[in-house]
């Protein structure tokens, strides 16, 4: 692992939860979508806050499919998911908020599973791509 | 019919069944793209490397003329538009990290079944800790 894939994966960890939450903020403006009505969701996606929700969507889709070219898929997702425990910690010392002990608890559990699986190799089976050179897959495995 | 005397029951009722109806469609969906997404990377390679040796565009075109990339954005959109149906019935606080904690496990068991990884314990604990503690969070 090197700074540019930790960064990668510090780009996983905070777009996906920023864009959840500015969906949210956004579908709260829409209101509620009926099933017998599927093409509301469609004209959804032209409201301001989910319109940016879907641009950090986007830049989330990019580093994931990024990092996923290089790692398992058993070590991105949980590797990633110290977005969670940013947004509570925001929550806390930014905005404020009363951050209760369960919340403190499901921190530290996300934080040690995050902890277990990055203590660990990232790939555990390298399939050999037919646009790398046998150098730079040689150089990988044994780096 | 047994919400008929309490319609504040009978709506919170319905935004429940909404949402996990949402949650799940969500789970299967995602996990079912992550898997499809990640194997489509593995046979295309480091995606870093390759745009700076061959630029964006070639990296661009080489995902675009992926099966597995395609049928793996196809999983995503279905996801992307179940979160959205989701959320418009019930708060980001339950769809989000119900959503994520149990695709955690089923992506676990996606992978050591169809990408064949080498999912030891350490990542069953991983998975199972961080699914664990992201619903606790939403608590």
């Amino acid at each position: 692992m090197n700074l540019r894939k930790y960064l990668v994966l510090l780009g996983v960890s905070i777009f996906a939860p920023m864009g959840d939450s500015l969906l949210s903020y956004g579908m709260k403006q829409v209101g509620n979508i009926s099933l017998h009505h599927p093409s509301q969701l469609f004209f959804a996606i032209t409201n301001p806050w989910v319109g940016l929700g879907i641009v950090l969507l986007l830049g989330f889709f990019a580093s994931y499919m990024t990092a996923l070219s290089w790692a398992d898929l058993t070590y991105v997702l949980p590797a990633s998911s110290l977005g969670y425990v940013l947004l509570a910690l925001i929550a806390r010392f930014v905005l404020h908020e009363q951050v209760s002990l369960t919340r403190w608890l499901g921190i530290a559990l996300v934080s040690s599973g995050v902890g277990f699986v990055t203590s660990g190799p990232e790939l555990t089976k390298r399939r050999r791509s037919k646009h790398q050179h046998p150098e730079q897959i040689h150089a990988e495995v044994s780096r | 019919m047994m919400h008929l005397g309490d319609p504040l029951r009978a709506v919170r009722h319905l935004s429940n069944l909404h949402a996990w109806l949402a949650i799940t469609a969500v789970v299967v969906s995602s996990s079912a793209g992550d898997v499809l997404l990640s194997r489509a990377m593995k046979k295309i390679g480091d995606l870093g490397d390759l745009r700076r040796r061959r630029g964006l565009l070639f990296v661009a075109l080489l995902a675009l003329r992926n099966k597995y990339f395609l049928l793996g954005v196809g999983c995503m959109t279905l996801s992307f538009y179940s979160l959205l149906y989701g959320l418009s019935w019930n708060n980001v606080s339950l769809i989000g990290p119900a959503a994520a904690s149990l695709t955690f496990v089923a992506n676990a068991v996606g992978a050591r079944f169809f990408l064949h990884e080498h999912v030891d314990h350490r990542r069953w604990i991983a998975a199972l800790l961080v699914g664990g503690g992201v619903v606790l969070m939403a608590l």
